[in-house]
């Protein structure tokens, strides 16, 4: 899939002489019997804002605490701006971490909180004075500078957190769910504060949700885990328009998977593939992203706003198939219509609303045409 | 639930608290009795009050009882905070079994058992039997009352807080001294009240372990209950209830307002 | 570092190992020796000096003959029976005092339950000593209580109280109480009103829902408030002295009485040996409640 213009802009990953900040090399963690991180590789740029995008104990914030010190590798090694981080203890890494609880000491103002870590380095009073003050304009908080964490509100406390970790200038900021304890509207406010604050700062940035929208909208890369493993490292376009796998097509916005046996065929406009899916009805035609074998099970991942729903057939796109309107889910700016095929399938295909409601072309139970064209969809092999 | 109370529960709490009240303020009253036989009712009079005050014994044991208070429960208060640490947060280590039971044990153990095994350690190890073998033996059995306190307070306390301060630079020690000691100093104030009370209290362990110049208050009341009710002991009792009371009040009342603000600040730290 | 988590185990660790543990097993190593009028009154004692064959000596010393005697004489069997059964009795009676506190309590309005709760724990502070000593004035034949019933005409000869068993039953309620309440409040103050009012809503009376929902879940409270009772009443030694007479046997007494006034230090040990075997299976069945409470809790 072809990426937009401006992502080109920042890539460092695509340059094989940039060097890293931080390398995995093989490293697995186990607690017990369980593994947390299995045998895991992964490469972070200097001035990235990297997302670990997982369910709950996919091994993400395992991951994270290892690069902070609170977990070390059960084997491997990770190598932080050239130098292996494994025999230094949390309080002496160039490392900072915002806590998903966000952990500001409830005995502590504000102030201090933020001064905490300059305190411990031993700095110069007045060089701290000007360092809390810098951390405090930064995030808005000056007039908050003596109030304890219970004084304040849930999204300022988030922005304490985030200047206690940033006062030390660290290398490398990690960030665990922060935003989690927001609500829906402050956490999308935050998100692009969050982004603002890590170009002005320069800041390496590595933050960890379960929140594939929030990981879409502030990270650079995304690197989506499952049971300790990284499934997908790529930008945020390339994880929803080029999923590698039907877990990550799943884990990502919304997905019609299909189930077929493919066979390759080549045409003048190159390489295609017909997908056999259902008895009856016409093979799908899709541009495969990686080749196949004649006979070979795949599914077929198309997402619901890349198909067009139509009175008539669309003879433009090459795949077409009819079905009979069974719910609409209208979300304001766009509706999401379920469509119920021949052979019981159920797809969905959602459109924008660009007319008023009542104006809407269908309703329930309207026979319709779904429409989308080879290179819509994905053949996912795995 | 905000509704009313059935008179079946007025009824219940009524004399639920008549039954614990009761006896103590009767014992108060009669210590305003001018009558030296305590059942006879002649007159108000604070006489036996001047009487105790006047009693060198009573004053010594007072004055030996307040010491040993003050010194063992100081002593179980750090020995009891370091174990609820060690407890909740040294993770595994070898005897951590045994070390579990010995911190719960005690607080199990009928206190003329404890007495006397401590008894017989102090002759075999050859010590006089004094102040010093007392605060020891209390020291003892109240460091495990101080440590579950102390424990059940850390147990909750939210250990990102720590993570948060290693984080940020700060030694262990210092993330104890800076961060972790601040925020459960009220469980550690209470730790050693409660063990100054059990010291004060204690007449069984007290009496195996005491000598001849070491007489607590408890033992001297015991001694001198036994002959029956005398009017100096219900003196005694009612400022012994006294101070208690207004200590407990007053600390309460005022620790209200840190509780609120304990409690605000929990939130904070918790996620909400 | 390191260093510094060693000592931070190791102090307590020593403190109670030198203080507790050793203190125990000197117990045990008298209770196996044999009485003797001397200075300590036991035999043998370890002479190290002895070498290896002081040590066998002291070995061979040592016996099970204190442990026969306390089966041999009545008194003994008799007064573990005692306490056992005194602190069983006691136990159901603070149980059926405390339960209607703590339901009132949990019952009552948010904003007087830290009152209450304060009531409750307020006697607690206070001596345990002078709350014994406050019953003889009351209960004593010539006390307030037989005084009143009495001048009221309902009694023409005091009752006996003082100096018998009831005497200390009502000493271990009145001292014990809050140990029953307190359990059994937090775990009805955790019961959630509406599983009453589903009870209720669903055909049951409000005794009904009470019967077979309140009690039901409150059950760990109950089971470790009647533990928290039983387990020290076992070993009481002051309730029994001082409002017991010499008429109440309880084991905790005798033990005190062998080693003050018979000066007997290995029958007192023996004492002691026996009455923690068998405080080991209620506190073993308490621990057990309270961990399965603990999960149920999470």
């Amino acid at each position: 899939m072809a990426e937009p213009a401006q992502q080109k802009v920042f890539a460092p990953w695509e340059d094989p002489t940039e060097k890293p900040i931080i390398r995995f090399e093989g490293v697995t963690k186990r607690f017990g019997e369980f593994t947390a991180v299995d045998n895991l590789d992964l490469k972070i740029y200097r001035g990235e804002f990297f997302a670990l995008l997982g369910p709950s104990g996919c091994g993400k914030t395992t991951l994270m605490r290892m690069l902070a010190g609170f977990e070390s590798p059960t084997e491997g090694h990770i190598i932080l701006d050239g130098q292996d981080v494994a025999p230094i203890p949390p309080n002496k890494r160039p490392v900072n971490m915002m806590f998903q609880s966000y952990a500001l000491f409830p005995h502590l103002s504000v102030w201090e909180n933020i001064a905490f870590g300059l305190k411990r380095e031993g700095m110069e009073k007045d060089r701290i004075e000007a360092r809390v003050s810098e951390m405090l304009r930064l995030t808005r908080l000056e007039q908050f500078a003596r109030r304890k964490p219970h004084q304040i509100s849930g999204g300022q406390r988030q922005r304490v957190a985030l200047a206690r970790s940033l006062a030390k200038a660290p290398k490398l900021l990690l960030l665990d769910e922060p935003l989690g304890a927001l609500d829906k509207k402050l956490r999308q406010e935050t998100q692009f504060e969050l982004m603002d604050i890590q170009e002005k700062t320069g800041t390496t940035f590595v933050i960890v949700t379960h929140d594939q929208e929030e990981a879409m909208t502030v990270a650079t890369r995304v690197a989506v885990m499952d049971h300790g493993k990284l499934v997908q490292v790529a930008t945020p376009a390339g994880i929803y328009e080029a999923p590698n796998s039907v877990y990550v097509a799943d884990f990502i916005g919304d997905v019609n998977i299909i189930e077929g046996a493919a066979t390759p065929r080549s045409t003048p406009e190159g390489a295609q593939v017909e997908i056999a899916w259902a008895e009856g009805l016409a093979p799908i035609i899709a541009t495969p992203t990686e080749p196949v074998s004649a006979g070979q099970k795949v599914h077929y991942a198309i997402r619901p706003e890349k198909i067009l729903v139509s009175r008539e057939p669309d003879m433009a796109r090459a795949n077409r198939v009819q079905g009979k309107v069974i719910d609409i889910a209208y979300l304001g700016n766009i509706s999401t219509y379920r469509v119920r095929l021949a052979n019981g399938q159920m797809i969905s295909a959602s459109m924008t609303n660009a007319r008023r409601l009542s104006r809407r072309d269908f309703t329930w139970d309207d026979e319709v045409w779904l429409n989308w064209t080879d290179g819509a969809g994905i053949v996912l092999t795995r | 639930m905000n509704r009313k109370l059935s008179w079946f529960n007025v009824t219940s709490l009524t004399l639920g608290f008549a039954f614990l009240y009761l006896p103590m303020l009767i014992l108060i009253i009669y210590s305003f009795n001018a009558s030296k036989l305590v059942t006879v009712w002649a007159g108000f009079s604070t006489k036996w009050y001047g009487e105790l005050l006047r009693d060198q014994q009573f004053l010594d044991a007072a004055w030996v009882t307040l010491r040993v208070g003050v010194m063992s429960s100081t002593f179980a208060t750090i020995l009891g905070t370091a174990a609820a640490y060690v407890m909740v947060r040294a993770g595994k280590f070898r005897g951590r079994t045994l070390f579990s039971g010995m911190i719960y044990a005690p607080l199990v153990m009928p206190e003329v058992i404890t007495g006397l095994s401590l008894l017989l350690l102090f002759i075999s190890l050859g010590l006089d039997r004094g102040i010093v073998t007392i605060v020891l033996a209390h020291t003892t059995f109240t460091m495990c009352y101080v440590s579950v306190v102390v424990s059940s307070r850390l147990m909750t306390f939210d250990q990102s807080l720590e993570e948060a301060a290693l984080d940020l630079g700060a030694s262990a020690w210092d993330s104890f001294r800076l961060v972790t000691l601040p925020i459960i100093f009220p469980a550690v104030i209470s730790g050693w009240l409660l063990a100054f009370t059990l010291s004060l209290d204690d007449l069984v362990i007290a009496s195996f372990t005491s000598g001849p110049s070491s007489t607590t208050l408890p033992i001297k009341i015991f001694s001198a209950v036994r002959l029956g009710v005398s009017p100096e002991i219900n003196a005694l009792s009612t400022i012994m209830i006294a101070i208690v009371a207004v200590g407990v009040i007053t600390a309460s009342l005022v620790s209200k307002r840190a509780i609120q603000r304990q409690r605000a600040e929990e939130q904070v730290g918790n996620r909400t | 570092m390191n260093y510094r988590r060693f000592l931070l185990i190791a102090v307590p660790y020593a403190w109670l190992a030198l203080f507790f543990l050793v203190p125990f097993l000197i117990v045990l190593k008298i209770a196996l020796s044999d009485t003797a009028i001397a200075i300590p009154p036991y035999t043998p004692t370890l002479d190290l000096s002895g070498g290896w064959a002081g040590i066998k000596a002291f070995f061979q010393g040592l016996d099970f003959e204190n442990f026969v005697f306390l089966t041999e004489d009545s008194l003994y069997w008799k007064s573990y029976l005692g306490s056992l059964k005194i602190a069983a009795i006691s136990t159901v009676l603070t149980l059926l005092v405390g339960y209607p506190i703590a339901y009132a309590m949990a019952q009552a309005a948010d904003e007087w339950r830290p009152t209450l709760m304060m009531l409750v724990i307020l006697p607690f502070w206070t001596s345990f000593l002078i709350r014994v000593y406050s019953w003889i004035g009351i209960i004593a034949n010539e006390g307030l209580l037989n005084q009143m019933l009495m001048g009221l005409g309902i009694i023409d000869t005091p009752l006996q109280i003082m100096n018998t068993p009831s005497a200390v039953y009502i000493g271990i309620i009145y001292t014990y109480l809050p140990f029953m309440i307190l359990p059994i409040y937090s775990a009805l103050e955790k019961l959630d009103g509406s599983l009453i009012e589903a009870a209720v809503d669903l055909g049951c009376t409000r005794a009904a829902a009470f019967w077979r929902v309140t009690l039901p879940l409150s059950r760990p409270g109950v089971i470790a408030g009647c533990f928290l009772v039983f387990i020290p009443a076992l070993g009481e030694f002051v309730i029994p002295s001082l409002l017991g007479g010499s008429q109440t046997l309880m084991i905790g007494k005798v033990l005190w009485e062998e080693f003050f006034s018979n000066r007997d230090w290995p029958v007192a040990s023996a004492v002691a040996v026996v009455l923690l075997l068998i405080l080991v299976i209620p506190i073993v069945l308490f621990q057990k409640n309270q961990e399965k409470a603990e999960e149920a809790g999470k």
